[in-house]
């Protein structure tokens, strides 16, 4: 071992904040099923709290004995709209209590997978939970909530996307006296993936094993500072460097992966290599689109820059680990972004761009406060032209946007913690109430003919 | 288990005295040292071997770290696959 090795290491954890963000253990429900309702939620309290009771223990372990963050603990469930289906409960706010009372007794920071699945179309279940959401995010503190509104496969469910656009509203606004926060909470996705260890939408799929450990890795300040010292450099170095640090990474992530499946006696499923910012000062993806050589993020330049760092974070990372899952890319919060919220306040970036940037990275329009008078039907375009971005190019995509209740473009709105500070941005102005009253289904895209 | 210490601080005397006694007296063993002065900062990193130490892997870290609140500089442990994973396949 050399001494500049374990320098640079330590460097990496104690300044430029690389951490592993969460590991995330993965829950089957599907064996919790009961056409009683009351034993359904007994049976899953009982089985989150058994699999999980050591899950905080073990991470705090691994963190104090290994010396790198472990930031967050969650836990992610089967859809619960799949779970609860077959009991004759007419709305599912009690399963979310269930969750949230079952994060709390093993003191996991979140728990993810009051979700459904409707891309096609819905369940009586899928109904139900769907109309859940507001209460449930209102009246519990720890559960997110997420909805899968389109496929590759199967095209975009307009129905659903009309929707969401309403649960979005009446969401934020059961939460207006904590500025909208239960969107903060919600992810409308089109192609969601079944093991993003990831908040808000984390959820177990069912074609996952009974019991998992995921984990997801950041370190966009680790990226920032390597590419500090190739300033100036051509692209090919700029790929390279960036391809070298998150393979160093993902190596992290792959032994705190590896360590806890060992502890918990649980097997290991994926490493998720994100770069996730955080409102910390050198933790942002914004910055390091700046040290490529763009004056502020937002700025022409940007979506190629992003395509780049998204692509080079990917090679890296597939080599460094055994199983890569989840989302694996870089996020683009705006309010867990430093220097995102900084390009937003300089006028150099707004949602056309983030639209277009979410072409090319991981997830979408992410943490977006929008004014709080805009229409139901807006947001269900956003949705909708998010969802068309991943339908059609065979990515994941997703919104999650906080009309934060009685706040105007220019306001700003403060979430705390991990979820950061929001500057409310504009959206436009003209309606798209008529194309989202037609509901249906847009088709699966054709996948021959690609230009 | 072995493990990583590195001690970080400005030089002063009895840094190295201090240290090895405190890991003498947890039953720690020395496998290797290295020791320099980095841009003015006394750096020293040892690789440690804790399987006679009695004390928990915590208590360990506690103790050191108290050390080093002692001797003026920072004193970290950590397990050396942290380091081995990320620079060797």
């Amino acid at each position: 071992m050399e001494t500049n090795q374990i320098l640079e290491t330590i460097r990496m954890i104690e300044e430029e904040k690389l951490d592993i963000r969460t590991i995330t253990m993965g829950i089957s429900l599907l064996d919790c099923i009961d056409s009683d309702g009351g034993k359904a939620r007994q049976k899953i309290y009982d089985k989150i709290t058994r699999l999980a009771q050591n899950l905080v223990r073990t991470g705090e372990d691994i963190e104090n004995e290994f010396g790198i963050p472990i930031i967050h603990k969650r836990i992610s469930v089967t859809p619960i709209a799949m779970v609860a289906g077959a009991s004759g409960d007419k709305d599912y706010v009690a399963y979310a209590k269930t969750l949230d009372e079952a994060a709390k007794a093993t003191g996991v920071n979140f728990i993810g997978g009051f979700s459904a699945l409707v891309q096609k179309g819905y369940t009586v279940g899928d109904r139900r939970l769907v109309q859940s959401i507001p209460e449930a995010l209102a009246v519990t503190e720890l559960v997110c909530s997420s909805v899968n509104v389109g496929s590759t496969r199967s095209g975009i469910n307009m129905d659903a996307v009309g929707e969401m656009g309403r649960i979005v509203k009446e969401t934020a606004e059961r939460t207006a006296d904590a500025q909208g926060l239960g969107c903060a909470k919600l992810v409308i996705f089109a192609n969601a993936v079944e093991d993003n260890p990831f908040m808000a939408g984390a959820f177990h799929g069912v074609g996952e094993a009974d019991c998992i450990i995921n984990v997801g890795v950041s370190g966009p300040g680790v990226v920032k500072r390597a590419l500090e010292k190739v300033k100036g450099e051509r692209f090919d170095v700029v790929s390279e460097t960036i391809k070298k640090i998150t393979f160093k990474i993902t190596r992290m992530g792959q032994l705190v992966g590896h360590e806890a499946s060992t502890r918990l006696g649980v097997p290991f499923g994926i490493v998720d290599l994100s770069l996730a910012p955080t409102p910390a000062v050198g933790d942002s993806v914004a910055r390091i689109l700046e040290e490529m050589g763009l004056e502020s993020a937002g700025t022409h330049g940007t979506t190629a820059a992003l395509a780049l760092l998204n692509d080079a974070v990917k090679k890296g990372g597939v080599m460094a680990c055994s199983h890569v899952g989840g989302l694996s890319g870089a996020f683009i919060p705006v309010s867990e972004d430093a220097g995102m919220i900084e390009a937003v306040e300089v006028g150099a970036l707004n949602i056309q761009k983030l639209e277009a940037m979410t072409a090319v990275c991981s997830v979408g329009l992410d943490m977006i406060a929008i004014p709080g008078d805009t229409p139901a039907e807006t947001i269900s375009a956003m949705i909708a032209d998010e969802a068309a971005i991943g339908v059609i190019n065979n990515k994941t995509t997703a919104v999650r946007v906080i009309p934060a209740p009685g706040k105007k473009v220019g306001d700003n709105v403060e979430f705390g913690g991990l979820l950061g500070r929001a500057p409310v941005m504009a959206v436009s102005s003209h309606s798209a109430a008529e194309f989202i009253a037609r509901g249906g289904r847009i088709p699966a895209p054709i996948h021959s003919f690609k230009n | 288990m072995k493990a990583i210490l590195t001690v970080i601080g400005k030089d002063n005397v009895g840094i190295i005295a201090g240290v090895s006694r405190q890991l003498a007296d947890l039953q720690v063993n020395i496998l290797d040292v290295s020791q320099t002065i980095m841009n003015g900062y006394f750096t020293m990193m040892m690789i440690l071997d804790l399987s006679a130490a009695k004390e928990t892997f915590g208590d360990v870290k506690k103790a050191l770290a108290d050390k080093g609140d002692e001797l003026n500089v920072q004193i970290k442990i950590q397990r050396e696959e942290i380091f081995t994973s990320m620079h060797s396949l």
